[in-house]
């Protein structure tokens, strides 16, 4: 008996805390900023890429680099998803600050664009993109700098714009006939993370069996968030960044960058979401749909928990973990079966594809009576 | 937040916009051509069009695109051998795109308004079954190169791939024979996995095995934690696993079985959808020691496979596997061929008459096909080793006769399916 419980405790956790890891980053973007970001399963694609990648060069090393490239690919893949997202919010979202449809609808759209990104980058796109700004922005900024264009200044663009159009696709028609540069960079394939040795085993401790992956991702989750806590309460721009989300007039008024606030929010989201996709490459597939498995359960978390509050994420998730897997493994309907026709109805539902409807629809009742989530946002700032 | 949109910037930014979407389009290369004719100078007479109608896009594409290889190797192998009937093979190849509405579209279009006189394609049974009445309702022929979970008998299709008794039930067999008793059936919620494990679940119980515990996930779910809970607690003592799961699940399933400690020593698990392919993807670690049952694996020995191999490889890269369903799908090709050829017109029935005992020496080994539109093959299991390739531990000594309609589910009992009678057609009753 108390075996089963310790396990249904480590299980509800390990999900919980997937589920949490995933979720952070929205939770941060969603609570402070009010953005509504599609493209965050997207984001932990990209991490999980970028494991990918640091995994196949450590490979190439060997040896020692390959025991724990793993921590070598979390950094990486905080570093690259946050300038993905600084590019994302500096290129997309500023213009749609408060308007949550327009960026539900603009994140949508830059996830799709992602996805098919990564099925078919490789060197010829690479290259014909970064010839394309080069030429397109660099000419624009010596145009801007001239202040003598003046009512020309449509024309001008245009020209430019065709002739920097016309230079890339000629450069690239050129380039188009070699096999190197054209052959895809991942492809629409799943491709293979491998976790390293001492990642792969498990340890059986009392009878319950504590997979390392598992352990791993716990200690990662707990790790980001007492530095998230950290930063937002201890640091100059935790500070900022709080009294921007309080009252952004205000906060400008005090000679707080918003802008930069905002910027440096989102890209801390983003490389969480970063983190979060390299740790779930120890658990699961790494390919162009990757972040799409993702992205209903994390809003769940984060619509659950509450806007802007990081204990309710983490209790969100937490619950919503364990909820999964009591129902879904029968453990419940175990533990009720004295109550028999509430056993037999929690039966039904002991398969983890009709735990899933149960749990949504107990999200459901529980919105019903708390519709602002477990720790409901007060103040002013709700009505933005 | 009050920056005004103004007109400068609107230009600026969808121009930027429409320009790199032209870029995209410009630098993808590896797109699908909508049309690839290797004999697109040749006027309608000389040719015969056939249509290929595959996702090239969306979840499916993964699959389904080295299906397309596959079948593009056969047409150019019989073109350059100088076609068919003296005439050369045009391909119009559709993008079902993994919309199950999109591929009855585009069977339509194929069937209509390219004129094709046959079509080869499809790879879920759910788009299978959205083309059916297409084909049924213009009596069209459709070459469907997948396994698939029977309990279906169309005049208009010709199943290339295995039925349940030519996969599913003599790999049940064999793991009953071999690795124990007690099974544990894990699935992808939709219609193959469900209908399979009925059918596993009845044949268990007419065979002395037992089934201790089934659980679905949704798919492209990845969280398997409940289920291995699930098959610890089932199976205390290790016992076999027969897994119908699709896609990504599988992924994540045998990434953390090996860390839940369910090694394949003491948990040989059983796989109808995991092939050279989706070794490669899963990572071969993880899955070495496991099984799966196919009729075609790369490492089959015969001649006919060799050049297969050969052949393939020099055309799309030496670092390509090959799987069964692609396989199948090439020997469709040939199979058409030879009935047209046998019927000496692509008239649809005249062919359909024709295929019926059409037999090649197919790289799985000999197939034939029967009246009831399904191939004869041999069944193989394979047990995946250390370069991702598999084992073969176990062949059928002779090619297996096809039963679309299962004989151990009592809904389809003595059921039979023969288009070459027309008074016994797709399900008559057998004596």
């Amino acid at each position: 008996m108390l075996t089963g419980f310790l396990e249904a405790l480590f299980n509800g956790i390990s999900i919980g805390a997937v589920l949490l890891i995933a979720a952070l980053g929205l939770a941060i973007i969603f609570g402070l900023m009010g953005v509504i970001n599609m493209a965050h399963g997207e984001l932990m694609m990209f991490g999980a890429y970028t494991t990918f990648v640091v995994q196949n060069a450590c490979k190439e090393l060997g040896g020692v680099w390959f025991e724990f490239y793993i921590f070598l690919a979390l950094i990486a893949a905080f570093l690259f998803t946050a300038v993905v997202g600084l590019i994302l919010e500096r290129g997309v979202i500023r213009y749609l600050y408060g308007r949550p449809l327009e960026t539900l609808l603009a994140t949508w759209g830059v996830s799709l664009i992602f996805q098919q990104f990564v099925r078919s980058v490789n060197w010829l796109l690479v290259i014909g993109i970064f010839l394309f700004c080069l030429l397109f922005f660099g000419g624009l900024k010596i145009l801007n700098s001239r202040n003598i264009l003046g009512k020309i200044r449509n024309w001008v663009v245009a020209v430019l714009l065709l002739l920097s159009l016309g230079m890339t696709i000629g450069t690239g028609n050129l380039l188009s006939n070699r096999q190197v540069v054209t052959q895809p960079w991942f492809g629409a394939q799943n491709v293979d993370v491998t976790a390293p040795n001492w990642l792969q085993e498990g340890i059986s401790l009392g009878g319950v069996q504590l997979p390392f992956a598992r352990l791993f991702i716990i200690a990662l989750t707990i790790v980001c968030v007492a530095g998230i806590y950290l930063f937002l309460q201890r640091s100059n721009w935790g500070l900022r960044i709080r009294a921007v989300t309080q009252n952004r007039s205000m906060s400008a008024c005090l000679g707080i960058p918003t802008q930069r606030v905002d910027a440096i929010t989102f890209a801390l989201g983003s490389g969480l979401a970063g983190v979060a996709g390299c740790a779930i490459s120890l658990l699961g597939s790494v390919g162009p749909n990757t972040g799409q498995n993702y992205i209903i359960d994390t809003f769940m978390v984060v619509v659950v928990g509450g806007v802007g509050n990081l204990a309710g994420t983490i209790l969100a998730a937490l619950g919503i973990g364990t909820a999964n897997f009591l129902i879904g493994s029968g453990t419940l309907a175990f533990l009720l079966s004295p109550i028999q026709p509430l056993a037999d109805l929690l039966n039904f539902f002991a398969t983890t594809s009709m735990a899933k409807v149960l749990v949504f629809a107990l999200i459901i009742v529980f919105l019903q009576w708390k519709p602002g989530g477990i720790f409901p946002q007060k103040g002013r700032t709700v009505d933005i | 937040m009050s920056k005004q949109f103004n007109r400068r910037k609107f230009l600026i930014y969808s121009s930027a916009t429409i320009g790199s979407s032209v870029l995209l389009k410009a630098c993808a290369n590896d797109s699908p051509t909508a049309t690839d004719s290797p004999s697109a100078t040749n006027t309608g007479s000389d040719t015969i069009k056939v249509g290929i109608l595959h996702s090239l896009s969306g979840t499916m594409a993964i699959s389904e695109r080295s299906v397309v290889d596959a079948e593009q190797l056969a047409i150019k192998e019989i073109n350059s051998a100088g076609g068919i009937l003296g005439k050369q093979i045009q391909a119009i190849v559709e993008d079902g795109a993994s919309n199950w509405d999109t591929f009855r579209e585009k069977a339509t279009k194929l069937i209509d308004q390219d004129q094709t006189s046959v079509i080869f394609g499809c790879w879920t049974s759910a788009s299978r079954k959205n083309v059916k009445p297409v084909f049924e309702s213009k009596d069209h022929m459709l070459w469907y190169p997948v396994q698939y979970e029977g309990q279906e008998c169309s005049k208009n299709i010709f199943y290339t791939g295995a039925a349940p008794n030519q996969q599913i039930e003599p790999s049940v067999d064999w793991m009953l024979k071999n690795k124990g008793k007690e099974f544990f059936l894990v699935g992808s919620d939709y219609v193959f996995p469900r209908t399979a494990n009925t059918i596993i679940k009845a044949q268990l119980e007419a065979l002395g095995g037992t089934t201790v515990g089934e659980d679905y996930l949704p798919l492209g779910n990845v969280e398997v934690t409940p289920i291995i809970s699930k098959i610890r607690q089932a199976l205390p003592n290790g016992g076999v696993i027969y897994n119908t799961l699709n896609g990504d699940s599988n992924v994540a399933f045998f990434k953390q079985l090996r860390g839940a400690g369910l090694t394949p020593e003491k948990y040989p698990s059983m796989s109808v959808s995991i092939a050279e392919e989706e070794v490669k993807a899963i990572g071969v670690e993880y899955l070495q020691g496991h099984y799966a049952a196919w009729n075609y694996f790369q490492t089959v020995d015969t001649p006919a496979n060799q050049k297969f191999v050969a052949a393939f490889k020099q055309e799309y890269g030496a670092d390509r596997v090959i799987n069964d369903p692609m396989e199948a799908a090439y020997i469709a090709v040939y199979l058409w061929k030879q009935a047209v050829e046998k019927a000496g017109t692509t008239d649809l029935a005249q062919v359909r008459a024709a295929a019926y005992g059409q037999t090649i020496d197919a790289p799985e080994g000999k197939v034939t096909m029967t009246a009831n539109n399904h191939l004869s093959k041999i069944v193989r299991i394979g047990q995946v080793r250390q370069d991702g390739l598999f084992d073969i531990v176990y062949a059928t000594p002779a090619p297996v006769e096809p039963i679309p309609w299962n004989q151990f589910v009592k809904e389809t009992q003595g059921f039979g399916c023969d288009w070459s009678d027309p008074a016994k057609g797709g399900k008559y009753k057998q004596v």
